[in-house]
């Protein structure tokens, strides 16, 4: 499978403040009553966008100045909770590309590197000065570079990181692992033949 | 140095190194609901690839299914949708599933280790976070996403980077009216809903040998509330005894030898650990959330925390924010608080333990004026028994309503939610904003036991006094 080697992410970013940013919050779980991920665009954080009248919260991904971002700046423990992978598909399919925080959940992680969307995480200090650019001057082009491991902007650039492995996947345009994984048959068939499987 | 559980059943599984320096890991068991999987059998079709060991996975119904009426056509158009999917990927693929007519369905969670599917030294995968109950057997069990789903139904493999693993360790003996789920949510409310990040936790010390297994499933099903992907406790004689006899479990002259191969897998005495915290059983109360994280816990007669006193400024806006949605002032006692809704249920605590733990305590009581009282076995098989048992009329006749089996309030994918700002005791696993069904529903995580006693006084309460546990 053909896929395109993700290097970078680049335009403008949005806040989406707070630590242990779960799963139900990016997305409800009424909405994963589909057997499709193809609904899923503007869904993210829906309840935290939006009271129950459809009236607006004012969150900050639905103000004028942040309209168009790629990037999302989050906090600690990002994506906890549920395996739904719904949850970075929503973000993904909302158009976002990229993800700084200062840690994510393995399974939001793993599920986001899955589809091509790199989370990548900075220090409390780094992201607060992402914030503040962000807040200040909210058109600035941020650039999330995965070969240098920065996320640049006129004003500033600061470091970011990656476990390595996930990142070489990315940038070698890998990210979807089904090819690999197919590449070693006689292999998995030895220990399909050695492992047990439950049966009655 | 020794090896721990999770490197031997790690290295048994591994197939090779990937050229990103990923693992190649074979599965050995995967199982699917119908949330999380359509799509993974549409990704399929797409790529043209076929289930490559459809003997090693196992499908049910669960998270979307009414527990209240369970008549097809269903009465949400899009759960029966979902329902039919999975019928149709499951037929078509060659994978058994345990659906309603069987006798079998349930929670994944809860029918895995039932039927004796879910096996000490194995690696046990599903689209759910909450995978990691199967730990308690003496496995590597952990959530995926959909994408890895389809990963393993057209490879039985995954591309995965292994744990570090914490040995978390509870020394002693848990007082009376201390349950497993006060453990879990001790430890979380130690360690903190990041603190696993990273790990796997190998639970252990002589509080957690003494627990039987329903009890050990609730403590590794909550491990990743704590962010650890996987949780486990080493197999012993209470695994063994739990597993000999059930539908899946190896026979005869397997069983023994089977017994011998899953002995091996035991951490060594001497196995080297990334952490180790250790804890003591005596100092671990009747614990109850009082937020919107389920690190943010405390002791029954303990008082909400202020967020002044926070050690850092991002756990003080956390409490801020839990205290303003919970409606909640800083240094209030949650003991006497009344409760609208209870719910005793989920891959938590939904089993057979759960609810003989607490019949008898129902016995002759009554569930309080105004409150709606939700008992929900996880599965058939534990619904069944519950009948058998005279348990279940025990909980009616309190005035619960006795459900059939499903995830039913623990997530809101089914007809069983919370309505406005109500206020839930509830034995599940998350209390995040909404998780219940409403955008401004309140969760309180607590024991089975803790439940019952909000049941019947209608206000958050220590189960201790109320049931004269000494």
């Amino acid at each position: 499978m053909a896929l395109n080697k993700i290097t970078s992410v680049c335009g403008k970013a949005v806040p989406v403040p707070g630590a242990d940013m779960d799963t139900d919050r990016i997305i409800p779980a009424r909405f994963l009553k589909c057997v499709t991920f193809d609904e899923l665009a503007g869904t993210m954080f829906y309840d935290e966008r939006f009271n129950a009248d459809g009236s607006s919260k004012g969150h900050p991904i639905d103000a004028p100045q942040h309209a168009g971002a790629t990037i999302i700046l989050g906090g600690e423990n990002f994506g906890c909770g549920s395996s739904r992978e719904h949850a970075p598909q929503a973000i993904k399919r909302s158009g976002i590309q990229a993800v700084v925080a200062e840690s994510f959940a393995e399974i939001f992680f793993g599920n986001a590197a899955g589809i091509g969307m790199p989370c990548v995480c900075a220090t409390h200090a780094a992201l607060q000065t992402a914030l503040c650019i962000t807040r200040e001057a909210p058109q600035t082009q941020w650039s999330l570079d995965l070969e240098a491991m920065t996320l640049s902007c006129p004003m500033a650039t600061l470091p970011v990181t990656m476990p390595a492995e996930p990142r070489e996947a990315l940038m070698q345009g890998r990210w979807d692992a089904v090819v690999e994984l197919m590449n070693a048959p006689e292999a998995v068939a030895a220990l399909a033949a050695k492992l047990p499987a439950p049966s009655l | 140095m020794g090896k721990t559980l999770y490197r031997k059943v790690w290295e048994a599984h591994t197939v090779g190194t990937l050229p990103d320096g990923r693992t190649q890991l074979f599965i050995a068991t995967h199982f699917v609901h119908e949330v999380t999987s359509p799509q993974a059998f549409a990704m399929l079709r797409e790529l043209n690839l076929p289930v490559l060991h459809p003997e090693r996975t196992f499908a049910t119904v669960d998270h979307i299914i009414p527990t209240d009426n369970q008549c097809e056509p269903l009465a949400d158009p899009r759960a029966q949708t979902m329902l039919n999917a999975l019928r149709t990927n499951t037929a078509a693929a060659g994978i058994r599933m345990f659906d309603l007519p069987t006798g079998y369905q349930g929670i994944v969670h809860s029918i895995g280790p039932e039927l004796g599917i879910t096996q000490p030294g194995m690696t046990i995968v599903c689209g759910d976070s909450h995978t990691a109950t199967h730990g308690a057997v003496g496995s590597i069990a952990m959530g995926i996403g959909t994408t890895q789903v389809r990963d393993v139904l057209a490879t039985q493999t995954l591309a995965m980077l292994p744990l570090k693993v914490r040995n978390v360790r509870v020394e002693g003996t848990l007082r009376p009216g201390v349950t497993a789920k006060d453990v879990a949510l001790y430890i979380i409310g130690k360690l903190g809903a990041d603190g696993g990040l990273g790990y796997a936790y190998e639970f252990g010390g002589s509080a957690i040998e003494a627990m039987d297994m329903d009890g050990r499933f609730t403590l590794c099903n909550m491990a990743i509330e704590g962010a650890a992907r996987c949780g486990y406790v080493n197999p012993d004689a209470t695994t063994f005894a739990y597993l000999k006899g059930r539908p899946y479990a190896p026979k005869g002259e397997a069983w023994e030898a089977a017994v011998e191969r899953w002995k091996s897998f035991a951490s060594d005495a001497d196995a080297e650990y990334d952490d180790v915290v250790i804890y003591q059983a005596e100092d671990i109360e009747p614990t109850v959330t009082w937020g919107i994280s389920p690190d943010m816990s405390i002791g029954i007669n303990g008082a909400v925390p202020a967020p002044e006193e926070a050690p850092d400024a991002e756990t003080r806006k956390a409490r801020i924010t839990a205290l303003e949605y919970m409606q909640l002032q800083a240094g209030q006692p949650l003991k006497g608080m009344p409760i609208n809704v209870v719910f005793i249920g989920s891959c938590t605590n939904g089993r057979i333990t759960d609810f003989r733990a607490i019949a008898p305590y129902l016995k002759g009581r009554k569930v309080a004026a105004g409150v709606k009282a939700l008992a929900v076995p996880g599965s058939q098989m534990t619904a069944m028994q519950c009948e058998a048992e005279g348990i279940a009329d025990i909980f009616r006749e309190a005035g619960f309503e006795w459900r059939l089996a499903g995830c039913s309030m623990c997530l809101a994918m089914n007809p069983d939610k919370l309505q406005g700002d109500q206020i839930c005791a509830s034995t599940s696993n998350r209390n995040f904003k909404g998780r219940q069904g409403s955008p401004t529903g309140r969760t309180l995580l607590m024991s089975p036991l803790m439940a019952a006693a909000a049941a019947v006084t209608g206000t958050v309460a220590d189960p201790r006094d109320i049931f004269d546990i000494h």
